[in-house]
C-alpha cells in the first residue's frame, strides 16, 4: 500500500489550483451541501483546506478527507460564483481520483464500474435482461409520472421512486443512424449517454424527429460508451480512460459539424473534462478529443443557437402551465439557460412560468444520490417544493439525470406533475 | 488535550452529533479570510440554542479553554483563527434565527448566526431598510458583523453596524447572561455596554442575542461614473459634493491599477488611461435624487472631470457597477494569494496616501491595486503576490508595515473595516499608545480572569 507521503507527493500536483482560493468564503452562500449541514468541511473552502493540508501531511487520516471531499454533488455552483475564479471541477475530480485512487474503491462500486460501464456489451445486456423481469417487480406507484417503487427492491434502493427502465431501449430499437444532411446543409453526431439509452429514449426519439424537421443529418456509431462522469467522479481513472476510448474508437472517421447530446452531464463532461483529464494523452488523441469537445452542443442550445430557433414574441398563454428546472452542468458549466427556456415558448399548449431558485442544484449529483441518498433527498425536497408553488403541470429538466432526481421527489411527495424535457416540448409541435 | 470526559460532557449537552473533534473537521475549523498560518482547533462545538451557548461558555472557563466564537469565517484579519493550545471555536451557525421584526418601532432582535444578506432581505420585504452592507454579507453573520463592527459601501450616508446596534445581550465567562441596550430609541439605562460590545472581537463576551435599529428605505435612487485624469481632481470632487451638503449613498473609487487590472478581467472597455474613476450614486426621495445627482454631475465637470455618465435606468446603473463589482475579482484572479488591507485616511488624504501606496508598491517591486469608500476615505490597497514565494512574502510584509505607517501619519487609522485580530495587534501602541492598550488588558483581565474569550486579539 503507498503511504502517506506518496499520496501527499500526488497531491502536491494539484498546488498551483488550490493556492488561488483565498478563502473568502463566499461558497457558504450556494453550496446545496453546506446549506443543509452548516458544516465547513462539506464547503468547498473547507474541502480545498483539507486537500493542501493532506498535501503538505498536516493530516494523518486520509479517509476523514476522502469522506468530506465525497460529499459533494460536483454541481460546480461555487465556482459559477468564486470571486477569484477558482477551478474547483479540476481541482475536485483530480483530488478524488487521487485520493480515492489511493484509498482503493469500495468493493461493490468497483464491480459496477469497471465490469459493467467499461464493456457496454455486458452492461446493455444485463439491463435487457433486467428490463423484462421488472414487470414482476415493479408495481407501478403513480401512473402520470411513471415511476414505480419496488418493495421486493427496497432494501437495496432505499425508498426510492425510481423511472423504471425503458420497455426497449434505444440501442434495441436503433442500433445506429447515418443520414445525409438536409436543407440545413448541416450533420451532427448524436451521443444519447446511458440515461438516454435504458430510461428515456422518448427523448431520443424527440431529438431525431427535431433534427428531421429542420433537414438535419444524423451520425450515431454504435457501440458507444458511458461520457466516464460516473468513473470520475468515483474517483476510477481507469475505468474513466478505457470509456473515453471506446467513444473516440466509435466516432472516428465519422464527418460532423457539432457533437450533441441532450444530457447536460455528458455535454459538459465531453466539452470540459474530457480535454482537462486529458494531459498525458498523446498528440493525436488529444487533437481527436479537442476536435469533438470544439463541437460538442447542449441539442437545445443547437436549435436556438445554431438552427436559429425563435419562439414567437409574445409567449403563449392559457395551456398547461410549464416550469424550467437549470441543470448545473447547462447553466452554472456552460451558461446554457435562455435556449431551453425560448423552446418551453414554442408550443402554444403550455404557458411558461418560472419557479422560484430554477438554477438551484436538484441534488442528484449522480453517485452523490446512490452514496448520500439522504441528503439528495433533502435537497431534492426544497427543489420540490419549488416546483409545487410555481403551480406547474409539468416540469422540464435538459438533463435526464435531474429528471431522475425530480421524479423521485415528486413522487415520494404524490404531486401529479409531469418530467419532460425541453426538446420534447418543442418536438410536439412538429 | 481536552479530557475524554470533558468532550462527553458537551457530547451530552449539545448532541454529538455538534460536537466536532475528527481531524478533518478540526482542519476545516483552522484558518479565515486573512492570509495568515492555520491554527487547529482542538474542539469545534456548535451550540443550538442560548442555553447551551451559556453552559458551553461556563464550561470552556472552568477548564480554562480558550474560545474563539465562529459565524462563517471570513474574518480578514485572523479574528476567528482559533488559540494555539487547547483551542475550542464555538460555532454560531445553529442560533440563526430572526427572532422579531417590530414594524411599529422599527427594529429587529436576533440570534447572532442570521446572514446579514437573508436578514437585509427579510427586513425589505417588510418594507424596511438594514443598511450596513459589507463585501461578504451574501456569508457573513450579524454576530460577526458586531464583534468585527463591520462597514461596507454605505458607511458614509448610513453609518456602519454600530449605528444600528440598540442592544446587545450577551454572556459573560462565566454563562451568566448579561443584558444591554434595548428596544428604545433613547435610554441611558448603566454603561452603554451594548457599544463597547462593537468590535471587541469576542474578547470580552459571547452575544447571545442582538437587537438592530431598522430605518425606512430610500425611495429613489440615481448613479454616476466620472473619470479623472488626476488623483487630486477626483479627491477635489469628493470634497466638493460633500461641502455642498450631498452626501451621497455610495462615492467609491477605483486607481489607474485596478482599473487596468478590471479591464483586463471584463474586457468591457474601461478607460484605461483614467488616473481614477469615482462611482457615485444619490438616494432619498425623487425630486432631490433629481437635484443632486444634478449638482453632482456639474460639481464632477467644473473640477475637471474627462467624462461624467449618469445611468438613465436600472440596466445602466447595473452597468455603472459593474467595474466597481468586478474590482477584487479582478485583483484576485491576477495572482495566487490577495492581500486585502483597509488603511484608512480622512478624506482629504486619500490622494496622498493613494500616491504613498504607489511608491511603495514600487519599491519592493509589488503589484498593488487600490480600490476603496472615497467618501469616508477607508482604501483596500489590495497586494497581488503568491505566498508561496517567501522572498517576495517577506516584501509584503515590509510593504504592508509601510502602508499603516504612512496611514497613521496622515492621521488615518489601522483598519477601518476589517478589524485587528492578530494580523494588525502588533501595531496597535504605535496608534492607540501604551496607556489606552493598558487600560483595555486592564479591563479584559477583569472580565475574563482566565483570559479564554479569544485571546491575543486586538489587545494581545
Amino acid at each position: 500500500m503507498a503511504d502517506v507521503h506518496e499520496l501527499a507527493k500526488m497531491l502536491e500536483e494539484l498546488d498551483d489550483q488550490m493556492v488561488t482560493c483565498m478563502k473568502c468564503g463566499m461558497c457558504q452562500a450556494v453550496c446545496p451541501v453546506f446549506t443543509e449541514t452548516m458544516k465547513e468541511g462539506d464547503v468547498t473552502r473547507g474541502k480545498i483546506a483539507l486537500l493542501e493540508n493532506l498535501a503538505h501531511e498536516m493530516i494523518k487520516d486520509p479517509k476523514g478527507v476522502q469522506d468530506k471531499l465525497n460529499m459533494c454533488l460536483l454541481c460546480g455552483s461555487c465556482a459559477a460564483n468564486c470571486p477569484s475564479g477558482v477551478k474547483v471541477m479540476d481541482i475536485f475530480i483530480k483530488g478524488r481520483a487521487i485520493v480515492n485512487g489511493y484509498m482503493g474503491l469500495p468493493a461493490t462500486k468497483k464491480a459496477i464500474l469497471r465490469g459493467m460501464l467499461t464493456r457496454p456489451g455486458l452492461f446493455n445486456n444485463l439491463v435487457d435482461v433486467a428490463s423484462k423481469f421488472q414487470g414482476l417487480f415493479v408495481s407501478k406507484a403513480d401512473d402520470l409520472i411513471g415511476t414505480s417503487c419496488s418493495k421486493l427492491m427496497s432494501p437495496i434502493i432505499g425508498d426510492r421512486h425510481f423511472m423504471p427502465l425503458a420497455k426497449k431501449s434505444l440501442h434495441s430499437m436503433v442500433k445506429s443512424m447515418d443520414t445525409p444532411a438536409g436543407k440545413s446543409g448541416l450533420r451532427v453526431a448524436f451521443f444519447p449517454g446511458c440515461l438516454l439509452d435504458k430510461m428515456y429514449p422518448r427523448i431520443a426519439d424527440a431529438t431525431f424527429k427535431v433534427l428531421k424537421h429542420h433537414g438535419v443529418g444524423v451520425f450515431m456509431p454504435e457501440k458507444q460508451a458511458c461520457c466516464g462522469i460516473p468513473s470520475l467522479a468515483s474517483g476510477d481513472l481507469d475505468s474513466y480512460h478505457k470509456l473515453v476510448a471506446i467513444n473516440l474508437k466509435a466516432f472516428e472517421g465519422g464527418s460532423y459539424d457539432y457533437f450533441i447530446t441532450a444530457c447536460a452531464s455528458c455535454t459538459s463532461t465531453i466539452k470540459e473534462l474530457w480535454e482537462m483529464m486529458g494531459d498525458d494523452y498523446p498528440a493525436d488523441v488529444k487533437a481527436k478529443i479537442k476536435d469533438i469537445a470544439d463541437k460538442t452542443m447542449d441539442v437545445n442550445q443547437f436549435v436556438v443557437d445554431v438552427l436559429g430557433y425563435k419562439a414567437p414574441e409574445e409567449a403563449p398563454t392559457g395551456g398547461q402551465k410549464v416550469t424550467y428546472h437549470d441543470p448545473c452542468h447547462l447553466k452554472k458549466s456552460l451558461g446554457v439557460a435562455a435556449q431551453p427556456r425560448e423552446l418551453l415558448k414554442s408550443n402554444p399548449a403550455y404557458e411558461f412560468v418560472e419557479m422560484n431558485e430554477a438554477d438551484k442544484c436538484c441534488g442528484m449529483g449522480g453517485t452523490f444520490n446512490l452514496n448520500h441518498y439522504d441528503m439528495s433527498k433533502t435537497i431534492g425536497q426544497h427543489k420540490r417544493d419549488n416546483i409545487v408553488a410555481s403551480g406547474a403541470q409539468v416540469v422540464t429538466a435538459g438533463c435526464p439525470a435531474c429528471m431522475h432526481q425530480i421524479t423521485d421527489m415528486l413522487s415520494q411527495n404524490h404531486d401529479k406533475i409531469a418530467i419532460k424535457h425541453p426538446i420534447e416540448i418543442y418536438a410536439e409541435t412538429l | 488535550m481536552i479530557s475524554k470526559a470533558l468532550v462527553n460532557e458537551f457530547k451530552n449537552l449539545l448532541g454529538a452529533e455538534n460536537v466536532m473533534d475528527s481531524e478533518a473537521d478540526r482542519h476545516s475549523y483552522s484558518y479565515d479570510s486573512a492570509v495568515l498560518d492555520a491554527v487547529i482547533p482542538e474542539l469545534v462545538l456548535r451550540p443550538t440554542n442560548s442555553e447551551q451557548l451559556g453552559k458551553c461558555v461556563r464550561l470552556c472557563n472552568e477548564n480554562k479553554l480558550p474560545i474563539t466564537v465562529r459565524g462563517s469565517g471570513t474574518n480578514l484579519s485572523g479574528g476567528t483563527i482559533p488559540t494555539k493550545e487547547n483551542g475550542v471555536v464555538l460555532l454560531t451557525n445553529g442560533l440563526n434565527k430572526i427572532l422579531e421584526i417590530n414594524e411599529q418601532d422599527l427594529y429587529a432582535v436576533v440570534q447572532p448566526g442570521v446572514v446579514t444578506a437573508k436578514f437585509a432581505t427579510e427586513v425589505a420585504s417588510r418594507g424596511l431598510f438594514y443598511p450596513p452592507d459589507p463585501g461578504s454579507q451574501a456569508v457573513s453573520t450579524l454576530g460577526g458583523n458586531v464583534a468585527e463592527n463591520a462597514g461596507g459601501l454605505r458607511g458614509l450616508k448610513y453609518g456602519v453596524t454600530k449605528d444600528y446596534v440598540m442592544g446587545v445581550d450577551f454572556f459573560d465567562v462565566n454563562g451568566n447572561l448579561i443584558k444591554s441596550g434595548g428596544k428604545t430609541v433613547k435610554g441611558v439605562t448603566g454603561l452603554n455596554l451594548q457599544q463597547l460590545m462593537c468590535a471587541s472581537e469576542g474578547t470580552l463576551g459571547v452575544f447571545e442575542s442582538l437587537t438592530f435599529k431598522l430605518v425606512p428605505p430610500p425611495a429613489a435612487s440615481k448613479a454616476m461614473l466620472a473619470q479623472f485624469d488626476d488623483l487630486e481632481k477626483a479627491s477635489e470632487t469628493v470634497a466638493q459634493i460633500i461641502s455642498n451638503h450631498i452626501i451621497p449613498c455610495t462615492l467609491e473609487f477605483l486607481d489607474n491599477a485596478t482599473i487596468n487590472y478590471v479591464e483586463d478581467f471584463t474586457k468591457a472597455g474601461m478607460p484605461v488611461d483614467a488616473a481614477a474613476i469615482l462611482l457615485i450614486e444619490v438616494d432619498g426621495h425623487s425630486g432631490q435624487v433629481e437635484e443632486d445627482a444634478e449638482k453632482v454631475v456639474n460639481i464632477c465637470n467644473k473640477v475637471g472631470a474627462t467624462s461624467v455618465t449618469m445611468a438613465k435606468n436600472a440596466e445602466e446603473k447595473n452597468k455603472l457597477w459593474e467595474a466597481r463589482r468586478a474590482a477584487l475579482p479582478a485583483l484576485a484572479r491576477a495572482r495566487p494569494t490577495t492581500v486585502l488591507e483597509d488603511a484608512t485616511v480622512p478624506r482629504s488624504n486619500i490622494p496622498a496616501m493613494v500616491k504613498a501606496i504607489n511608491d511603495i508598491g514600487k519599491k519592493y517591486d509589488l503589484q498593488i491595486g487600490t480600490f476603496g469608500h472615497a467618501g469616508d476615505g477607508n482604501l483596500h490597497p489590495t497586494i497581488m503576490t503568491d505566498r508561496r514565494d517567501h522572498a517576495e512574502f517577506e516584501r509584503v510584509e515590509k510593504a504592508v508595515d509601510e502602508i499603516f505607517d504612512v496611514a497613521l501619519s496622515l492621521d488615518g487609522t489601522l483598519s477601518g473595516e476589517h478589524g485587528i485580530g492578530i494580523a494588525k495587534s502588533k501595531w496597535m501602541e504605535k496608534e492607540v499608545g501604551k496607556n489606552t492598550l493598558m487600560y483595555c488588558r486592564k479591563m479584559k483581565k477583569a472580565v475574563d480572569p482566565n483570559y479564554i474569550l479569544n485571546p491575543g486579539k486586538i489587545i494581545g
